[in-house]
Protein backbone atom coordinates (compact mmCIF):
# COMPACT_ATOMS: atom_id res chain seq x y z
CA UNK A 1 0.00 0.00 0.00
CA UNK A 2 1.54 3.30 -0.57
CA UNK A 3 1.46 6.46 1.14
CA UNK A 4 0.61 9.98 -0.29
CA UNK A 5 1.26 13.51 1.67
CA UNK A 6 0.12 16.59 0.40
CA UNK A 7 1.05 19.72 1.78
CA UNK A 8 0.41 18.28 5.41
CA UNK A 9 0.49 21.73 8.05
CA UNK A 10 -0.20 21.23 11.74
CA UNK A 11 -0.22 23.85 14.48
CA UNK A 12 -0.94 23.13 17.82
CA UNK A 13 -2.91 24.93 20.28
CA UNK A 14 -4.03 27.61 17.83
CA UNK A 15 -4.76 31.32 18.53
CA UNK A 16 -3.57 30.27 21.98
CA UNK A 17 -0.14 31.92 23.00
CA UNK A 18 1.14 28.15 23.25
CA UNK A 19 0.68 28.32 19.35
CA UNK A 20 3.43 26.05 17.53
CA UNK A 21 3.73 24.75 14.81
CA UNK A 22 4.49 21.40 14.60
CA UNK A 23 4.61 20.54 11.01
CA UNK A 24 4.81 22.86 8.27
CA UNK A 25 4.29 21.88 4.69
CA UNK A 26 5.56 18.85 4.16
CA UNK A 27 4.98 16.54 0.97
CA UNK A 28 6.19 12.99 0.42
CA UNK A 29 5.55 9.90 -1.32
CA UNK A 30 6.15 6.17 0.07
CA UNK A 31 5.75 3.23 -2.75
CA UNK A 32 4.08 -0.30 -1.65
CA UNK A 33 6.55 -2.51 0.08
CA UNK A 34 9.15 0.27 0.74
CA UNK A 35 11.17 0.20 4.21
CA UNK A 36 11.70 4.07 5.17
CA UNK A 37 13.64 5.40 8.11
CA UNK A 38 12.16 9.02 9.85
CA UNK A 39 14.79 10.75 11.78
CA UNK A 40 15.12 14.24 13.09
CA UNK A 41 15.83 15.48 16.60
CA UNK A 42 13.28 16.07 19.44
CA UNK A 43 10.42 18.05 18.59
CA UNK A 44 11.24 18.11 15.12
CA UNK A 45 7.54 16.82 14.20
CA UNK A 46 8.33 12.98 14.09
CA UNK A 47 5.69 11.77 16.07
CA UNK A 48 3.09 14.43 14.96
CA UNK A 49 3.78 13.62 11.68
CA UNK A 50 3.28 9.95 12.12
CA UNK A 51 0.27 9.92 13.96
CA UNK A 52 -1.25 12.20 10.95
CA UNK A 53 -0.84 8.46 8.70
CA UNK A 54 -3.98 6.95 9.94
CA UNK A 55 -6.22 9.31 11.14
CA UNK A 56 -5.25 10.21 14.94
CA UNK A 57 -4.41 13.82 14.14
CA UNK A 58 -5.98 16.43 11.79
CA UNK A 59 -4.15 17.93 9.71
CA UNK A 60 -4.25 21.84 10.14
CA UNK A 61 -4.23 21.99 6.08
CA UNK A 62 -3.19 19.41 3.64
CA UNK A 63 -4.08 15.93 2.73
CA UNK A 64 -3.35 12.52 3.50
CA UNK A 65 -3.82 9.78 0.92
CA UNK A 66 -3.68 5.87 1.85
CA UNK A 67 -3.88 4.10 -1.24
CA UNK A 68 -5.85 7.19 -3.29
CA UNK A 69 -8.22 7.54 -0.26
CA UNK A 70 -8.33 10.74 1.63
CA UNK A 71 -7.86 9.75 4.61
CA UNK A 72 -9.79 12.98 6.52
CA UNK A 73 -12.38 12.78 4.24
CA UNK A 74 -16.11 12.50 5.52
CA UNK A 75 -16.60 9.21 3.86
CA UNK A 76 -13.91 7.41 4.85
CA UNK A 77 -14.18 5.35 8.32
CA UNK A 78 -11.29 5.84 10.26
CA UNK A 79 -11.80 2.25 12.01
CA UNK A 80 -10.50 0.69 8.11
CA UNK A 81 -7.88 3.36 7.98
CA UNK A 82 -6.21 2.06 11.47
CA UNK A 83 -6.82 -1.58 10.34
CA UNK A 84 -4.96 -0.63 7.37
CA UNK A 85 -2.11 1.52 9.19
CA UNK A 86 -0.67 0.13 12.17
CA UNK A 87 0.90 2.65 14.42
CA UNK A 88 3.36 1.06 17.43
CA UNK A 89 4.09 4.40 19.86
CA UNK A 90 6.60 4.88 21.80
CA UNK A 91 6.96 2.46 24.77
CA UNK A 92 4.16 0.49 23.67
CA UNK A 93 4.36 -1.55 26.59
CA UNK A 94 2.56 1.05 28.34
CA UNK A 95 -0.84 0.74 26.44
CA UNK A 96 -1.06 -3.58 28.27
CA UNK A 97 -4.16 -3.45 30.11
CA UNK A 98 -5.88 -7.39 29.81
CA UNK A 99 -5.04 -10.31 32.47
CA UNK A 100 -3.43 -12.35 30.12
CA UNK A 101 -1.39 -12.32 27.05
CA UNK A 102 -4.03 -13.53 24.78
CA UNK A 103 -6.95 -10.86 25.51
CA UNK A 104 -4.50 -8.07 25.35
CA UNK A 105 -3.45 -9.03 21.65
CA UNK A 106 -6.85 -9.98 20.76
CA UNK A 107 -7.85 -6.73 21.72
CA UNK A 108 -7.44 -4.94 18.20
CA UNK A 109 -8.94 -7.90 16.38
CA UNK A 110 -11.81 -8.00 18.59
CA UNK A 111 -12.37 -4.09 17.58
CA UNK A 112 -12.36 -5.24 14.21
CA UNK A 113 -15.58 -7.26 14.74
CA UNK A 114 -13.80 -10.87 13.56
CA UNK A 115 -14.93 -14.08 14.45
CA UNK A 116 -13.52 -16.49 17.55
CA UNK A 117 -11.92 -18.42 15.35
CA UNK A 118 -10.10 -15.44 13.39
CA UNK A 119 -9.11 -13.83 16.28
CA UNK A 120 -6.87 -17.30 17.60
CA UNK A 121 -5.40 -17.28 14.85
CA UNK A 122 -4.95 -13.98 14.48
CA UNK A 123 -3.19 -14.14 18.38
CA UNK A 124 -1.14 -16.91 17.09
CA UNK A 125 0.32 -15.45 14.17
CA UNK A 126 1.16 -11.93 15.86
CA UNK A 127 2.99 -14.00 18.45
CA UNK A 128 5.03 -15.48 16.16
CA UNK A 129 5.78 -12.74 14.26
CA UNK A 130 7.40 -11.39 17.52
CA UNK A 131 8.87 -14.93 18.56
CA UNK A 132 6.79 -16.09 21.34
CA UNK A 133 5.66 -18.97 22.09
CA UNK A 134 1.64 -18.86 21.43
CA UNK A 135 1.26 -21.56 24.37
CA UNK A 136 3.64 -20.91 26.77
CA UNK A 137 2.67 -17.25 27.09
CA UNK A 138 -0.96 -17.06 25.89
CA UNK A 139 -2.74 -17.25 29.45
CA UNK A 140 0.11 -15.64 31.25
CA UNK A 141 -0.61 -12.01 33.07
CA UNK A 142 1.25 -9.27 30.26
CA UNK A 143 2.25 -7.64 33.56
CA UNK A 144 4.67 -10.67 35.04
CA UNK A 145 6.67 -10.76 31.64
CA UNK A 146 9.94 -8.94 31.65
CA UNK A 147 10.56 -5.41 29.65
CA UNK A 148 11.62 -6.55 26.12
CA UNK A 149 8.45 -9.20 26.37
CA UNK A 150 6.29 -6.77 26.88
CA UNK A 151 7.29 -4.92 23.96
CA UNK A 152 7.02 -7.65 22.21
CA UNK A 153 3.01 -8.12 23.55
CA UNK A 154 2.50 -4.71 22.97
CA UNK A 155 3.86 -4.68 19.60
CA UNK A 156 2.43 -8.13 18.81
CA UNK A 157 -1.13 -6.48 19.73
CA UNK A 158 -0.81 -4.45 16.32
CA UNK A 159 0.45 -7.08 14.10
CA UNK A 160 -2.89 -8.70 15.04
CA UNK A 161 -4.47 -6.54 13.44
CA UNK A 162 -2.62 -7.53 9.94
CA UNK A 163 -1.67 -4.06 9.02
CA UNK A 164 -0.59 -3.63 5.76
CA UNK A 165 1.84 -0.45 6.68
CA UNK A 166 3.47 -0.32 9.93
CA UNK A 167 5.00 1.96 11.63
CA UNK A 168 6.90 1.98 14.56
CA UNK A 169 7.96 4.79 16.46
CA UNK A 170 11.12 4.14 18.71
CA UNK A 171 10.18 0.53 19.04
CA UNK A 172 13.98 -0.29 20.91
CA UNK A 173 13.87 2.83 23.32
CA UNK A 174 15.20 1.55 26.28
CA UNK A 175 15.95 -2.12 25.55
CA UNK A 176 19.58 -3.82 25.44
CA UNK A 177 21.40 -4.75 22.67
CA UNK A 178 20.17 -8.12 22.30
CA UNK A 179 16.95 -7.06 22.70
CA UNK A 180 17.16 -4.59 20.32
CA UNK A 181 19.03 -6.45 17.33
CA UNK A 182 15.58 -9.08 18.20
CA UNK A 183 13.12 -6.81 17.91
CA UNK A 184 14.44 -5.39 14.51
CA UNK A 185 15.11 -8.48 12.95
CA UNK A 186 11.58 -9.18 13.59
CA UNK A 187 10.52 -6.16 11.95
CA UNK A 188 13.06 -7.01 8.88
CA UNK A 189 11.28 -10.13 8.53
CA UNK A 190 8.00 -9.14 8.33
CA UNK A 191 9.36 -6.71 5.83
CA UNK A 192 10.34 -9.42 3.55
CA UNK A 193 8.34 -12.31 3.69
CA UNK A 194 4.78 -10.30 4.38
CA UNK A 195 5.74 -7.44 1.37
CA UNK A 196 4.47 -4.86 4.34
CA UNK A 197 5.39 -0.87 3.94
CA UNK A 198 7.27 -0.46 7.07
CA UNK A 199 8.16 3.25 8.52
CA UNK A 200 10.41 3.52 11.26
CA UNK A 201 11.66 6.09 13.55
CA UNK A 202 14.53 5.98 14.89
CA UNK A 203 17.44 8.04 17.16
CA UNK A 204 19.86 5.56 15.74
CA UNK A 205 21.80 5.99 13.11
CA UNK A 206 23.31 2.58 12.94
CA UNK A 207 20.03 0.40 12.64
CA UNK A 208 18.44 3.07 10.26
CA UNK A 209 21.05 2.41 8.28
CA UNK A 210 21.40 -1.19 7.97
CA UNK A 211 17.51 -1.58 7.38
CA UNK A 212 15.89 0.93 5.71
CA UNK A 213 15.99 2.03 1.97
CA UNK A 214 14.82 5.40 1.95
CA UNK A 215 15.32 8.17 5.11
CA UNK A 216 13.34 11.13 5.61
CA UNK A 217 15.06 13.54 7.56
CA UNK A 218 13.45 16.53 9.61
CA UNK A 219 13.94 19.30 11.11
CA UNK A 220 11.28 21.79 12.59
CA UNK A 221 8.38 20.75 10.79
CA UNK A 222 10.09 20.23 7.51
CA UNK A 223 11.35 17.97 5.66
CA UNK A 224 15.52 18.30 4.94
CA UNK A 225 15.76 15.63 2.72
CA UNK A 226 14.32 12.20 1.29
CA UNK A 227 16.93 9.86 -0.15
CA UNK A 228 18.92 6.76 0.20
CA UNK A 229 20.92 6.18 3.43
CA UNK A 230 24.10 6.39 1.66
CA UNK A 231 23.21 9.67 0.19
CA UNK A 232 22.22 11.18 3.04
CA UNK A 233 24.73 10.28 5.62
CA UNK A 234 27.13 12.27 2.82
CA UNK A 235 25.89 15.31 4.49
CA UNK A 236 27.16 14.82 7.31
CA UNK A 237 28.09 18.71 8.41
CA UNK A 238 24.39 19.24 7.80
CA UNK A 239 22.88 16.50 9.92
CA UNK A 240 24.87 17.48 12.43
CA UNK A 241 23.95 21.08 12.18
CA UNK A 242 20.13 20.32 13.16
CA UNK A 243 21.40 17.89 15.82
CA UNK A 244 21.73 14.41 14.08
CA UNK A 245 24.85 12.42 13.46
CA UNK A 246 25.82 9.84 11.06
CA UNK A 247 26.44 6.10 11.79
CA UNK A 248 30.00 5.14 13.87
CA UNK A 249 30.77 3.24 10.34
CA UNK A 250 30.75 5.95 8.28
CA UNK A 251 32.65 8.60 10.29
CA UNK A 252 35.58 6.13 11.17
CA UNK A 253 35.56 5.19 6.85
CA UNK A 254 34.90 9.05 6.34
CA UNK A 255 38.00 9.87 8.49
CA UNK A 256 40.06 6.89 6.84
CA UNK A 257 39.53 8.62 4.05
CA UNK A 258 40.79 11.82 5.23
CA UNK A 259 44.00 10.15 6.03
CA UNK A 260 44.76 9.23 2.86
CA UNK A 261 43.19 5.43 3.16
CA UNK A 262 41.54 4.10 -0.45
CA UNK A 263 38.40 2.91 1.41
CA UNK A 264 34.74 3.47 0.11
CA UNK A 265 31.69 4.79 2.02
CA UNK A 266 30.02 2.36 4.27
CA UNK A 267 27.05 2.39 6.54
CA UNK A 268 27.45 -0.40 8.64
CA UNK A 269 30.40 -2.02 10.97
CA UNK A 270 30.18 -5.20 8.95
CA UNK A 271 30.75 -3.23 5.63
CA UNK A 272 33.53 -1.38 7.26
CA UNK A 273 35.34 -4.00 8.53
CA UNK A 274 35.53 -5.83 5.02
CA UNK A 275 36.40 -2.54 2.99
CA UNK A 276 39.40 -1.90 5.83
CA UNK A 277 40.58 -5.83 5.39
CA UNK A 278 40.52 -5.27 1.38
CA UNK A 279 42.86 -2.45 1.82
CA UNK A 280 45.10 -3.79 4.38
CA UNK A 281 44.95 -6.87 2.38
CA UNK A 282 45.84 -5.00 -1.50
CA UNK A 283 48.13 -2.90 0.61
CA UNK A 284 50.45 -6.21 2.13
CA UNK A 285 50.30 -7.63 -1.74
CA UNK A 286 52.29 -4.49 -2.36
CA UNK B 1 -8.01 17.04 21.90
CA UNK B 2 -7.96 16.68 25.86
CA UNK B 3 -5.29 19.06 26.09
CA UNK B 4 -7.16 21.80 25.00
CA UNK B 5 -8.56 21.61 28.89
CA UNK B 6 -7.51 25.27 30.56
CA UNK B 7 -9.09 24.81 34.19
CA UNK B 8 -6.50 26.30 36.34
CA UNK B 9 -4.02 27.37 33.74
CA UNK B 10 -1.47 30.03 34.25
CA UNK B 11 -0.69 32.45 31.04
CA UNK B 12 3.03 33.82 31.72
CA UNK B 13 3.38 37.30 31.53
CA UNK B 14 5.52 40.45 33.07
CA UNK B 15 2.51 42.57 34.44
CA UNK B 16 1.54 44.26 37.68
CA UNK B 17 -0.87 41.81 38.46
CA UNK B 18 1.45 38.78 37.84
CA UNK B 19 4.16 40.50 39.79
CA UNK B 20 2.16 40.40 42.74
CA UNK B 21 3.30 38.39 46.09
CA UNK B 22 1.10 35.55 45.69
CA UNK B 23 0.16 35.68 49.30
CA UNK B 24 -1.47 39.52 48.59
CA UNK B 25 -3.07 37.92 45.10
CA UNK B 26 -4.74 35.02 47.40
CA UNK B 27 -5.97 37.67 50.64
CA UNK B 28 -6.73 40.16 47.49
CA UNK B 29 -9.21 37.00 46.03
CA UNK B 30 -11.01 36.12 49.73
CA UNK B 31 -10.96 39.88 50.09
CA UNK B 32 -13.19 39.91 46.70
CA UNK B 33 -14.98 36.97 46.88
CA UNK B 34 -16.45 37.85 50.48
CA UNK B 35 -17.16 41.33 48.89
CA UNK B 36 -19.23 39.64 46.45
CA UNK B 37 -21.31 38.11 49.04
CA UNK B 38 -21.63 40.98 50.48
CA UNK B 39 -22.96 42.51 47.77
CA UNK B 40 -27.11 42.66 47.93
CA UNK B 41 -28.12 45.19 45.05
CA UNK B 42 -27.73 45.08 41.00
CA UNK B 43 -26.06 48.39 41.64
CA UNK B 44 -22.99 46.94 44.26
CA UNK B 45 -22.41 44.59 41.11
CA UNK B 46 -20.75 48.15 39.29
CA UNK B 47 -17.95 48.10 42.22
CA UNK B 48 -17.40 44.63 41.51
CA UNK B 49 -17.08 45.18 37.95
CA UNK B 50 -15.19 47.84 38.37
CA UNK B 51 -12.88 46.23 40.50
CA UNK B 52 -11.94 42.82 38.35
CA UNK B 53 -12.18 45.46 35.24
CA UNK B 54 -8.89 47.12 36.87
CA UNK B 55 -7.47 43.49 37.57
CA UNK B 56 -8.29 42.48 34.23
CA UNK B 57 -7.14 44.94 32.64
CA UNK B 58 -3.89 45.24 34.28
CA UNK B 59 -3.03 41.68 33.54
CA UNK B 60 -3.34 41.90 30.00
CA UNK B 61 -5.34 38.52 29.82
CA UNK B 62 -7.50 38.31 27.15
CA UNK B 63 -11.63 37.52 28.45
CA UNK B 64 -11.60 35.21 26.23
CA UNK B 65 -9.48 32.98 28.25
CA UNK B 66 -11.75 34.23 31.42
CA UNK B 67 -14.50 32.94 29.72
CA UNK B 68 -13.22 29.64 28.67
CA UNK B 69 -12.78 28.71 32.18
CA UNK B 70 -16.82 29.39 32.45
CA UNK B 71 -17.88 26.39 29.75
CA UNK B 72 -17.49 23.53 32.28
CA UNK B 73 -19.11 25.25 34.75
CA UNK B 74 -22.22 26.48 32.45
CA UNK B 75 -24.78 23.24 33.65
CA UNK B 76 -23.89 24.67 37.74
CA UNK B 77 -24.98 28.12 36.25
CA UNK B 78 -28.21 27.05 34.30
CA UNK B 79 -29.32 24.98 37.32
CA UNK B 80 -28.75 27.40 40.09
CA UNK B 81 -30.87 29.64 37.66
CA UNK B 82 -33.68 27.21 36.79
CA UNK B 83 -34.17 26.48 40.70
CA UNK B 84 -34.45 29.88 41.46
CA UNK B 85 -37.09 30.83 39.70
CA UNK B 86 -39.18 28.14 40.13
CA UNK B 87 -38.92 27.78 44.09
CA UNK B 88 -39.05 31.65 44.62
CA UNK B 89 -41.69 32.85 46.35
CA UNK B 90 -43.57 36.47 45.62
CA UNK B 91 -45.80 37.82 42.32
CA UNK B 92 -46.99 35.20 39.95
CA UNK B 93 -45.74 36.39 36.68
CA UNK B 94 -46.93 33.19 34.97
CA UNK B 95 -48.23 29.49 35.92
CA UNK B 96 -48.16 26.20 34.35
CA UNK B 97 -49.16 23.42 36.33
CA UNK B 98 -47.83 22.89 39.59
CA UNK B 99 -44.54 25.49 38.33
CA UNK B 100 -44.64 28.67 38.90
CA UNK B 101 -42.82 31.70 37.76
CA UNK B 102 -42.40 35.16 40.07
CA UNK B 103 -41.16 38.36 39.64
CA UNK B 104 -38.48 37.88 42.57
CA UNK B 105 -37.41 34.34 41.10
CA UNK B 106 -36.41 35.93 37.82
CA UNK B 107 -34.67 38.84 39.56
CA UNK B 108 -33.27 36.26 42.42
CA UNK B 109 -31.75 34.21 39.45
CA UNK B 110 -30.18 37.09 37.74
CA UNK B 111 -28.79 38.20 41.05
CA UNK B 112 -27.43 34.47 41.40
CA UNK B 113 -25.88 33.87 38.06
CA UNK B 114 -24.26 37.01 37.76
CA UNK B 115 -22.37 36.31 41.21
CA UNK B 116 -21.46 33.03 40.32
CA UNK B 117 -20.04 33.85 36.95
CA UNK B 118 -18.02 36.80 38.88
CA UNK B 119 -17.03 34.14 41.54
CA UNK B 120 -15.50 32.23 38.83
CA UNK B 121 -13.87 34.68 36.88
CA UNK B 122 -12.01 36.12 39.72
CA UNK B 123 -10.50 32.87 41.36
CA UNK B 124 -9.49 31.62 37.61
CA UNK B 125 -7.75 35.62 37.20
CA UNK B 126 -5.69 34.70 40.56
CA UNK B 127 -4.59 31.10 38.34
CA UNK B 128 -4.25 32.30 35.52
CA UNK B 129 -1.79 35.06 36.98
CA UNK B 130 -0.44 32.65 39.28
CA UNK B 131 2.21 29.89 38.42
CA UNK B 132 1.47 26.68 40.78
CA UNK B 133 4.68 26.85 42.55
CA UNK B 134 3.99 30.74 43.70
CA UNK B 135 0.46 29.67 44.46
CA UNK B 136 1.62 27.09 46.89
CA UNK B 137 3.88 28.74 48.30
CA UNK B 138 1.78 32.24 49.24
CA UNK B 139 -0.84 29.31 50.71
CA UNK B 140 2.30 27.38 52.94
CA UNK B 141 3.32 31.37 54.08
CA UNK B 142 -0.47 31.56 54.98
CA UNK B 143 -0.89 28.64 56.89
CA UNK B 144 2.46 28.74 58.64
CA UNK B 145 1.05 30.73 61.39
CA UNK B 146 -1.64 27.47 61.97
CA UNK B 147 1.21 25.20 62.27
CA UNK B 148 1.04 25.49 66.14
CA UNK B 149 -2.53 24.18 66.47
CA UNK B 150 -1.30 21.67 64.18
CA UNK B 151 -2.01 22.33 60.90
CA UNK B 152 0.54 20.55 58.74
CA UNK B 153 1.23 23.56 56.49
CA UNK B 154 4.23 22.65 54.65
CA UNK B 155 3.06 18.81 53.63
CA UNK B 156 -0.36 20.36 52.65
CA UNK B 157 1.81 22.88 50.08
CA UNK B 158 3.61 20.01 49.15
CA UNK B 159 1.06 17.85 48.27
CA UNK B 160 -1.03 20.89 46.35
CA UNK B 161 2.30 21.30 44.45
CA UNK B 162 3.10 18.05 43.02
CA UNK B 163 -0.98 17.37 42.38
CA UNK B 164 -0.71 20.61 40.45
CA UNK B 165 2.73 19.35 38.63
CA UNK B 166 1.46 15.89 37.57
CA UNK B 167 -2.04 17.64 36.24
CA UNK B 168 -0.46 18.35 32.38
CA UNK B 169 1.83 15.02 32.66
CA UNK B 170 -1.48 13.15 33.28
CA UNK B 171 -3.57 14.54 30.62
CA UNK B 172 -0.20 13.60 28.19
CA UNK B 173 -0.63 10.61 29.22
CA UNK B 174 -4.35 10.14 29.01
CA UNK B 175 -3.90 11.58 25.41
CA UNK B 176 -1.41 9.03 24.15
CA UNK B 177 -3.15 5.75 25.71
CA UNK B 178 -6.27 7.00 24.16
CA UNK B 179 -4.24 7.25 20.78
CA UNK B 180 -2.35 4.10 21.38
CA UNK B 181 -5.44 2.14 21.84
CA UNK B 182 -7.39 3.84 19.08
CA UNK B 183 -4.96 2.60 17.08
CA UNK B 184 -6.03 -0.74 18.15
CA UNK B 185 -9.53 0.21 16.60
CA UNK B 186 -10.57 1.48 20.12
CA UNK B 187 -13.55 3.17 19.97
CA UNK B 188 -14.67 6.17 22.80
CA UNK B 189 -16.94 8.04 20.88
CA UNK B 190 -20.07 5.69 20.41
CA UNK B 191 -22.59 3.33 21.65
CA UNK B 192 -24.29 3.50 24.94
CA UNK B 193 -23.30 4.36 28.20
CA UNK B 194 -22.62 0.89 29.22
CA UNK B 195 -20.72 0.58 25.81
CA UNK B 196 -18.45 3.82 26.88
CA UNK B 197 -17.69 2.60 30.39
CA UNK B 198 -16.51 -0.44 28.96
CA UNK B 199 -14.62 0.80 26.59
CA UNK B 200 -12.87 3.20 28.96
CA UNK B 201 -11.02 -0.07 30.72
CA UNK B 202 -8.25 -0.21 27.98
CA UNK B 203 -7.93 3.38 28.92
CA UNK B 204 -7.47 3.73 32.77
CA UNK B 205 -6.13 0.14 33.91
CA UNK B 206 -2.61 1.68 32.05
CA UNK B 207 -3.16 5.14 33.16
CA UNK B 208 -3.23 4.13 36.85
CA UNK B 209 -0.63 1.68 36.17
CA UNK B 210 0.92 5.21 35.10
CA UNK B 211 0.14 6.77 38.03
CA UNK B 212 1.67 4.88 40.61
CA UNK B 213 4.67 4.39 38.35
CA UNK B 214 5.35 7.87 38.62
CA UNK B 215 4.26 8.19 42.19
CA UNK B 216 7.15 5.74 43.27
CA UNK B 217 9.84 7.07 40.85
CA UNK B 218 9.24 10.92 42.23
CA UNK B 219 9.21 9.13 45.70
CA UNK B 220 12.67 7.52 45.32
CA UNK B 221 13.88 10.67 43.13
CA UNK B 222 13.12 13.02 46.36
CA UNK B 223 14.64 10.81 48.34
CA UNK B 224 17.60 10.25 46.99
CA UNK B 225 18.09 13.84 47.10
CA UNK B 226 17.29 13.97 51.14
CA UNK B 227 13.73 15.54 50.83
CA UNK B 228 12.82 15.71 54.76
CA UNK B 229 10.07 18.24 54.81
CA UNK B 230 9.29 21.31 56.39
CA UNK B 231 11.24 22.59 59.38
CA UNK B 232 14.50 24.43 58.53
CA UNK B 233 14.03 23.94 54.84
CA UNK B 234 15.04 27.45 53.04
CA UNK B 235 13.85 28.43 49.92
CA UNK B 236 15.32 30.03 46.39
CA UNK B 237 12.74 32.38 45.74
CA UNK B 238 11.85 34.29 49.10
CA UNK B 239 8.54 35.80 49.32
CA UNK B 240 8.46 39.06 49.42
CA UNK B 241 5.99 42.49 50.11
CA UNK B 242 6.58 45.34 47.70
CA UNK B 243 5.32 48.98 46.74
CA UNK B 244 2.87 47.73 44.82
CA UNK B 245 1.58 44.85 47.11
CA UNK B 246 1.27 47.88 49.42
CA UNK B 247 -0.43 49.53 46.05
CA UNK B 248 -2.65 46.69 45.74
CA UNK B 249 -3.79 46.15 49.17
CA UNK B 250 -4.91 49.68 49.49
CA UNK B 251 -7.00 49.22 46.14
CA UNK B 252 -8.35 46.32 47.88
CA UNK B 253 -9.42 48.21 51.41
CA UNK B 254 -11.14 51.24 49.56
CA UNK B 255 -13.32 48.40 47.32
CA UNK B 256 -14.19 46.40 50.22
CA UNK B 257 -15.30 49.68 52.11
CA UNK B 258 -17.10 50.93 49.13
CA UNK B 259 -18.62 47.12 48.92
CA UNK B 260 -19.75 47.62 52.59
CA UNK B 261 -21.11 51.34 52.43
CA UNK B 262 -23.12 50.19 49.13
CA UNK B 263 -25.58 47.80 51.93
CA UNK B 264 -26.47 51.29 53.85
Amino acid sequence: MSIKVENLSYIYMKDTVFEHKALDDVSFEIKDGEFLGLIGHTGSGKSTLIQHLNGLMKPTSGKVFIDEDDINSKTTVKKTIRERVGLVFQYPEHQLFEETVFRDVAYGPKNLGLDDNEIENRVRFALDMVKLDYNEIKDISPFDLSGGQKRRVAIAGVLAMKPKILILDEPTAGLDPRGRDEILGEIKELHETHKITVILVSHSMEDIAKLVDKIIVMNKGKIVFIDKPSVIFRESLMLESIGLGVPQATKLARELKEKGLDIGECLSIEDAKLQILKVLRSKKND
Amino acid sequence: MIKDITIGQYIPADTPVHNLDPRSKIIITFVFITALFLVNTFFGYIYILAFMGIALGLSKISPKYLFRGLKPLVFIIVLTAILNIFMTEGEIIYKLWKLTITKEGLIQAAFMCIRLVFLITGASLLTLTTSPIALTDGIEKLLNPFKKIGVPAHELAMMMTIALRFIPTLLEETDKIMKAQMARGADFESGNMIARAKAMVPLLVPLFISAFRRADELAMAMEARCYRGGDKRTRMKQLKFEMRDIYASIITIAFGGLIIWSRF
